[in-house]
């Protein structure tokens, strides 16, 4: 029983470990040559245009859920015509940032990891380093750049999106007077809020990607192995957007309010 | 020679015709408790061939990527192209590796790459060579292994030999002084097998590359020892079997519980009397 606990320990710091010096490298070769920009541009392409119909969708419904949701509870204290001012509050400072980070967690951290995992089972990360090239910078450099950056731009997206979805069911459905709704909006908001909804998002962005990037370069065992590496993102992934998302939030309020 | 590294000319003369190119020196793996080399050593004579048999998971394939820095002993000394590299860095690593090309297991191409990119990668990536200059070396390249009409196709539109033809050209592009081989033509019927064969003979024969094979496949490795490539008069390449001199430059390897159980050329190989070989043989 012992010695399970202690081989279980020993992986789990390993891993630790090798997700930490897989961190290290990656932003060493963010700020040291060669730098493959060409890489760059595709994946802020793929991981950032690629994902807007996921985060639009997902928005959209988002806000016009919660529009209906929270109208009836509002209903209860006459409340009604505040609920422009819960949804950019709920959206901006805390769903916006998390359902993102969740869609990016299933498109792009299991992509990410199916990826780089097949080109592990099928010797090709073997074959870039025999041909000179270091998987880190030409891999991972780009995805977790493009996952740090388009994070935040997809989460204002899925904020505006949100607050139209809101607007729309707000007017139509709860009978809210379009200026009513939009004022209420802009009066629930604070600069703070803005600041938090904005900061969160870089964090979530960065672990997602290299979380897919560390698990997919871990991959082993064929093709059953990468099945395995994809679920394991996946999961991996979700929960550190949660958790994440928590400790940031926690050292935000500190800093922020 | 290369495209991507110059050597000193003290270091030049010094791993000319005849001078050992690849040195292992007493070289051990293991993986956790199971041995994969025990105390190997042998050296690769620059110009040659070493054919390095033995069973699956004798520890071959095991042997190129130490060569390459993919791995890295236990024990021992290892001496690439002039470089002692088992206690090199990655970042060290990457300069030793500008001259090696390496043929993986089923090819190892990359599938989201068409067979130029994948042929002139090394060249578009890691030098600064103009793309127009790439794009002939690349045509030259798979000229030279039969397939220049391949040249937009992707990996997934080609047929098992094909594919690793284009990895011979992929490791070639370069240039480079050293060619390792795993397993090339595992799993190809024999004719392919037989053109994947001639390609190891001519880049030897006509390029002056350094190999190294590993193989189970007998029938491959002992073409590939007794057969040389020569350019006749007209200008045309032709394989014809080697003279007895040219047979011995070919050396084997035989790996057997993580040591090595037979080396010798392939006169030797088939004279001998020793059972695990006669097994092995038959």
């Amino acid at each position: 029983m012992l010695s399970l606990f202690e081989d279980w320990l020993k992986s789990a710091l390993q891993e630790i470990q090798e997700y930490v010096r897989l961190q290290v490298a990656t932003v060493r070769g963010a700020v040291t040559r060669p730098f493959y920009f060409h890489d760059v541009v595709e994946q802020f392409e793929q991981i950032g245009i690629g994902s807007l119909t996921v985060v639009l969708l997902t928005g959209f419904f988002t806000g016009a859920v919660l529009a209906l949701q929270t109208g009836i509870t509002l209903d209860q204290f006459g409340a009604r015509p505040f609920v422009g001012r819960l949804i950019s509050a709920s959206m901006i400072k805390e769903l916006g940032p998390v359902l993102t980070g969740l869609m990016l967690a299933g498109r792009v951290g299991s992509g990410i990891a199916a990826e780089l995992g097949s080109m592990v089972v099928t010797d090709q990360i073997n074959a870039l380093r025999a041909l000179g090239t270091d998987p880190v910078r030409k891999l991972v450099v780009p995805r977790v750049l493009a996952g740090f950056f388009m994070a935040p731009v997809l989460t204002v997206v899925a904020n505006t999106v949100g607050i139209i979805g809101g607007w729309l069911i707000a007017v139509f459905q709860l009978r809210v007077a379009s200026s009513l709704y939009w004022s209420s909006v802009i009066e629930g908001l604070y600069l703070q809020d803005a600041w938090m909804g904005l900061v969160k998002p870089f964090f979530l962005g960065f672990a997602i990607v290299t979380i897919g990037c560390h698990v997919g370069l871990r991959t082993r065992g064929g093709t059953q192995g990468v099945g395995r590496a994809t679920t394991n993102a996946v999961v991996a992934s979700s929960v550190a957007v949660i958790a994440v998302d928590f400790f940031v939030t926690r050292l935000l309020i500190t800093l922020l309010y | 020679m290369a495209f991507a590294s110059k050597r000193s000319p003290a270091l030049e003369e010094a791993l000319g015709p005849g001078s050992p190119i690849v040195v292992f020196d007493k070289v051990s793996l293991a993986f956790d408790d199971k041995v994969i080399l025990r105390e190997v050593s042998f050296t690769l004579i620059t110009g040659r061939t070493k054919l390095i048999l033995g069973a699956s998971g004798a520890g071959k394939s095991t042997i190129l990527k130490l060569i390459l820095g993919l791995l890295k002993p236990d024990a021992g000394v290892i001496w690439v192209n002039g470089e002692r590299v088992d206690l090199m860095s990655e970042l060290e690593m990457m300069k030793v590796r500008a001259d090696l090309g390496m043929v993986f297991q089923e090819g190892a191409l990359f599938d989201s790459l068409t067979v130029a990119e994948n042929v002139g990668y090394k060249l578009y990536e890691e030098t600064s060579m103009a793309a127009h200059l790439v794009r002939a070396r690349v045509e030259e390249v798979l000229g030279f292994i039969g397939l220049a009409e391949y040249i937009d196709r992707m990996p997934s539109e080609l047929s098992g030999g094909q594919r690793r033809r284009v990895a011979i050209a992929r490791a070639m592009a370069a240039k480079p002084r050293i060619l390792l081989y795993d397993e090339p033509t595992t799993g190809l019927d024999p004719i392919t097998a037989t053109t994947v064969d001639e390609e190891i003979i001519k880049l030897r024969d006509l390029e002056n590359v350094s190999s190294i094979v590993v193989t189970h496949q007998l029938r491959d490795a002992f073409y590939v020892a007794t057969h040389e490539a020569v350019r006749r008069d007209d200008g045309l390449m032709r394989i014809q079997p080697a003279d007895t001199e040219k047979s011995e430059e070919a050396e084997f390897i035989m790996l057997k519980d993580g040591g090595i159980a037979f080396e010798g050329h392939a006169a030797e190989l088939r004279a001998s009397r020793d059972p695990y070989l006669q097994t092995f043989l038959s």
